[in-house]
């Protein structure tokens, strides 16, 4: 039987770009805290430009949508851009659900 | 109906095949448990990537919203059934004994949520309607909710 991997968003600096890798399963128990993580981040660098390497993650529900749709706002208010980078397929329709390709550049490798 | 629908069979319509009951403690952390046990039970039919992916995700949203917004912040029970039914259907019951929902139609609209802190997107319906081929839901204030998805996988694939 497969066990859930921990959820985790590891953030670093390349230049002006942040890039910040999701890895696990991203439901409503990991949610927060890696909102929190994120956001400490991003608060802290004030990057212009962000990238969230999607290809870890392994599991997302709507939880992680609205994790997805709480950053894009975050980033909008520090003046940066935000870009998701390489999600799966499971994840890619949830984020058609909610049509989120118009409220973000998503990016394949 | 049935009857004629039985004789020519051989066996009731609905043919329970297999079945496993859960009850978990509305804790977060019983939302992976959740989908890690009904992902074990429902492998016995072989499902596809996609079939098990989608069957993870819309059991994922139900026990999450029987934790988040049935017990909010109340300790309670979330009630697990899943049917295997006529070799290939599952047939899923989440249910919980918490607030209930006032208006069950409106909850249902895609963006709808009544969560203001949480970051909700107010999808969790929505993607259980989508992955699944039929979301039922009953709900009575005060009294809790009951969410039934059935989905029927594809042909039984080959084996080695
Ligand atoms: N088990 C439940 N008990 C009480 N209310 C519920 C229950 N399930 C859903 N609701 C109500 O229905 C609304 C919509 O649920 P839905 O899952 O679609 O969105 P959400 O949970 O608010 O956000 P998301 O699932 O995207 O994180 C919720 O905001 C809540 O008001
Ligand atoms: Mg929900």
């Amino acid at each position: 039987m497969k066990r859930n991997t921990k959820a985790g968003a590891e953030t670093m600096l390349d230049g002006h770009t942040m890039i910040i890798s999701l890895s696990g399963d991203i439901d409503h128990h990991s949610a927060k805290r890696i909102r929190g993580e994120i956001d400490n981040s991003l608060f802290t660098n004030r990057p212009k430009r962000a990238v969230m390497d999607m290809s870890g993650v392994e599991f997302m529900d709507s939880a992680g949508l609205g994790l997805i749709l709480g950053r894009i706002a975050c980033a909008e208010k520090i003046g940066c851009r935000l870009t998701l980078l390489s999600p799966s397929p499971q994840v890619m329709r949830i984020l058609d659900l909610a049509g989120a390709g118009r409220l973000i550049e998503i990016k394949q490798h | 109906m049935e009857s004629t629908e039985k004789r020519r069979s051989g066996r009731p319509p609905e043919d329970l095949k297999n079945e496993i009951r859960i009850e978990l403690p509305s804790l977060s952390i019983n939302e992976g448990i959740a989908r890690l046990i009904v992902s074990s039970f429902i492998s016995q039919l072989d499902p596809t990537f996609e079939e098990l992916c989608d069957i993870k995700c819309a059991v994922s949203e139900a026990v999450t919203n029987c934790i988040v917004h049935g017990y909010r912040d109340a300790r309670g029970i979330v009630y697990i059934t899943v049917k295997i039914l006529n070799e290939r259907t599952v047939r899923i019951e989440v249910r919980d004994k918490g607030c209930g929902i006032e208006n069950v139609k409106e909850a249902m609209q895609p963006l709808f949520t009544t969560d203001s802190e949480g970051e909700r997107s107010g999808m969790g319906f929505t993607v259980m309607q989508s992955f699944t081929d039929r979301l039922a839901v009953v709900s009575r204030p005060g009294k809790g909710t009951r969410v039934t998805m059935i989905k029927t996988l594809s042909g039984p694939r080959e084996r080695q």
